[in-house]
């Protein structure tokens, strides 16, 4: 059945179905305003908690303990007042809090008084050469098809990058009997160095005892080749094998999947395409909206939680959904925000929560050489723009992503910047010698995902509208 | 500092960087202030439309110098601009409109122009094999054609620059101002000082007319564009249509842009425009119904960008009428992408020359005269 809004108007939407939106959530139904959670996927949960009412994966430690606990936030969303629509692609939002989202074929406008944006991260572009072949994925679309199918890999399979999610998945494949030949550890050696005065924050974190359980029950399965400083795939049509160097060693291992990851950055396209402001965060190497202690944004009535406010993981996405969606009860509903937790108490569980992020951050800063691409390597993989394309086009005059689609259209294909943003940015800041700040990002406009023209021709319009047109 | 130069230009779109391309083939050294960059709004962002079709009769003398120089464009920016020439129809849906067709065609005719040509149904499916078999007949272009805005926006921002013209762009030009016969425009610290002034600043042009003493009545708009995914190769006209409010024109490389003239919101000050997606729903319709193969096309971006609008739909074009040195070139209400490499031609030509043999007359300053601004709306 496909549901859509039943309402053309709303105190509070929430955009995404993750940890974030459905704290949101949550706390704005009980508070009694009238909310309604839109998610793109076919069940509430987001990237961590995918399938979380849904999967086929029963036996509970495969998944592990963090994936169980959103099954009590989604119980308490669907039993509020809230209406949660799934399957639901929000492509517009503006900044008089206009939204329009398709669900099923048909698109419907909503009004909202506030907004909650929710809609998390994305995995950062990992642009080695031959990372366009077929047999190469990311690490989180791998773990959609674990989570959401039961699926994992047969053939031989190489995971390559860093940070927390890859020894997740390489953790989750083992322990559904998947095959996985070799982890390249991309971690830069230097890292270790730096990250370690942050190190205390990590150890007294909650990420700390878990994170290392799981890398050692992943290296007593799995061959781990640390500190790579050089990576490619390559193959005639289809992945074959993948070349690494370590230190002074080179070697290249036959591979039908090679899995990529390193990182995940937030998810920008439809916050940067409402107008807000966002900075180049030097930490996390991304774009990061501009907000204030309860999550802001610089277009009022827009908020946002969760990995989309920046890097921070479920626990602190659980959090600040609360504290967004309790802004939302101050600002709409003041009588009823006696009864919200106290805005400190959720400070310093937020403060918790992000203890050892700085540490993590540091630790897998992925290395400069998997972020700016060089030669014939693609960067855009809509239009197959490469490296050297780009720096042509600065050579002639482009001086920013924006001034670069004039001459080479990245950003302009379907992804929408999804695939090569970051790198487009820091590569063309590299060649200008310009930081990633002054260069900029695209300027990004919704449709924020492809509507068919179907669905945007059967709109419904009323007569006013009609009238209203001024032809001219 | 104050920095001495021939001509201030203000505007970095197609018309203040054709300008002072053609000020620099004519020996002068001028300066060009953009307060973003160059392009950054309609002349970069437009459909990109290189029409003589359907123009008011006022500008079409521009309009046809504008496209001689369109047709050997690479010779004049080093850059093809992806300018391509498969005509321009005009598509008439009922006999009314192609009664209307018929009648505009003859009026053109009587006054000596004959770029538009009156076409038949027949006619009109051998140039439009997709188009709807209802539709009656229209008018062709056959010169006309399309090129990439912001290429050819860059392209003569570029060559501008290698000619001789001093481009600041990401500075305000302020307190402009005339003084011991100079015109003086500060930006940041520096002041320029220069005896022509042109006001070729798009949407902000209608401000910088009005503190001069020239106030005109001039609206800020945004139309809005959207382009699809990839289709199968099936048109190859720019097409527009007479009664109803679309345009239409499919790439080389199989994606289409449909526009029409809707309008977003324009928040000039913030370099910002909000799309109305119910009325690109409109259009959208109207594609549908006209273009079968269109129906299973994505939409995936859809964008407006910000200029002026004068009341009567043509530019403000020629001196001043209050101030020697002073130059208006803006307000193409539009549809100015096609006249920017003309209309910097001409400009040049009244800069140093004096005069053009190119008439303009009718899209003077002076009409605007009797005009307050209390009458603005």
């Amino acid at each position: 059945m496909t549901m859509t809004p039943k309402r053309d108007a709303y105190d509070v939407v929430v955009i995404g179905a993750g940890p974030a939106g459905l704290a949101a959530t949550a706390t704005a139904a009980e508070a009694g305003l009238s909310t309604l959670l839109l998610d793109e996927n076919a069940g509430p949960g987001g990237q961590v908690w995918r399938a979380i009412a849904s999967t086929p994966v029963k036996q509970r430690d495969q998944l592990g303990a963090d994936y169980w606990a959103g099954a009590q936030l989604v119980e308490m969303v669907r039993a509020s007042s809230a209406e949660m629509i799934h399957g639901a692609t929000v492509w517009s939002l503006d900044r008089n809090l206009e939204i329009s989202v398709s669900v099923g074929g048909a698109s419907a406008f909503v009004k909202a008084r506030r907004v909650i944006l929710a809609t998390g991260a994305l995995e950062r572009p990992f642009p080695i050469p031959g990372w366009t072949l077929p047999g190469v994925m990311t690490a989180g679309a791998a773990q959609t098809m674990l989570k959401s199918s039961g699926l994992v890999p047969d053939g031989p399979t190489v995971i390559a990058g860093q940070g927390p999610l890859l020894w997740l998945l390489a953790a989750q494949i083992l322990r559904l009997g998947g095959r996985i030949d070799r982890i390249l550890d991309t971690t830069a050696r230097k890292n270790y160095l730096a990250a370690l005065p942050h190190a205390l924050g990590f150890i007294t974190s909650p990420y700390f005892a878990k994170g290392l359980t799981m890398m050692r029950e992943v290296r007593a399965k799995v061959p781990v080749v640390s500190s790579i400083t050089e990576l490619s795939a390559a193959g005639d049509g289809q992945l074959a094998s993948v070349t690494y160097a370590a230190g002074s060693k080179r070697e290249t291992i036959p591979a039908e999947l090679l899995l990529l990851h390193q990182g995940v950055v937030p998810n920008v396209n439809l916050a940067m395409a409402a107008g807000i402001e966002h900075r180049w965060d030097d930490t996390q190497l991304c774009w990061s909206p501009v907000l204030d202690g309860d999550g802001n944004t610089s277009v009022p009535g827009i908020s946002i939680a969760g990995d989309g406010a920046g890097i921070g993981g479920a626990d602190t996405a659980v959090i600040r959904g609360r504290i967004a969606g309790g802004a939302a009860v101050t600002a709409l509903a003041p009588t009823a925000a006696a009864k919200l937790a106290p805005v400190a108490t959720l400070r310093a569980a937020q403060a918790k929560a992000e203890r050892g992020r700085l540490f993590l951050d540091t630790l897998f800063r992925p290395s400069i050489q998997f972020r700016i691409p060089q030669g014939d390597t693609i960067v855009c993989r809509c239009e197959e723009i490469t490296a050297k394309d780009i720096i042509d086009a600065v050579a002639i005059g482009a001086t920013g992503p924006n001034q670069l689609k004039a001459y080479r259209r990245t950003g302009m294909g379907p992804c929408q910047g999804r695939q090569c943003g970051l790198t487009v940015t820091e590569l063309m800041a590299q060649a200008r010698a310009k930081t990633p700040q002054e260069i900029g990002y695209f300027r990004l406009r919704a449709p924020v995902k492809p509507i068919t023209l179907a669905e945007l021709a059967s709109v419904p319009t009323t007569e006013a509208d009609v009238k209203a047109v001024v032809r001219g | 500092m104050i920095i001495n130069t021939d001509a201030i230009i203000v505007g970095g779109g197609i018309h203040g960087c054709s300008t002072a391309l053609h000020l620099c083939l004519a020996g002068m050294r001028p300066v060009l202030i953009e307060k973003d960059y160059a392009g950054r709004h309609a002349s970069g962002v437009n459909a990109g439309g290189v029409r003589q079709l359907a123009r008011h009769v006022a500008e079409i003398p521009l309009s046809i110098r504008s496209m001689g120089i369109w047709e050997r464009i690479e010779t004049l920016v080093d850059d093809s601009c992806d300018f391509e020439s498969h005509g321009q129809v005009l598509v008439a849906e009922n006999a009314a409109e192609f009664d209307g067709c018929r009648a505009r065609v003859a009026e053109l005719n009587a006054l000596g122009f004959t770029h538009e040509e009156l076409i038949d149904g027949a006619e009109l499916r051998r140039l439009l094999p997709a188009v709807a078999e209802s539709c009656p007949g229209g008018v062709v272009s056959r010169r006309d054609g399309a090129a990439n805005p912001a290429r050819t926006t860059t392209a003569f921002r570029r060559k501008a620059a290698v000619l001789g013209t001093t481009i600041c762009e990401g500075v305000t030009a302020t307190n402009i101002r005339k003084d011991g016969g100079l015109w003086r425009v500060d930006v940041g610290t520096d002041t320029y000082a220069a005896p022509v002034l042109v006001n070729a600043a798009g949407a902000w042009a209608g401000r910088i007319a009005a503190a001069l003493g020239e106030p005109v009545p001039v609206e800020t708009i945004a139309p809005m564009l959207m382009i699809t995914s990839r289709v199968p190769h099936f048109i190859d006209p720019v097409v527009i249509l007479r009664g109803r409010k679309l345009s239409f024109k499919q790439f080389a490389n199989g994606t289409v842009l449909i526009g029409g003239g809707y309008r977003a919101i324009a928040y000039q000050d913030r370099n910002e425009t909000v799309l109305d997606w119910r009325q690109l729903a409109e259009s959208a319709r109207t594609v549908f119904e006209l273009f079968a193969v269109m129906r299973s096309a994505t939409i995936v971006r859809a964008w407006a960008g910000i200029e002026a609008r004068m009341r009567d739909d043509i530019p403000v074009f020629g001196p001043s009428a209050l101030h020697d040195g002073l130059y208006h070139q803006f307000g193409f209400s539009a549809h100015g992408f096609q006249l920017g490499p003309g209309a910097g031609a001409v400009m040049a030509e009244l800069i140093v020359g004096g005069g053009t043999q190119t008439r303009i007359g009718d899209l003077g300053i002076e009409r605007f005269r009797n005009f307050t601004p209390s009458e603005s709306k």
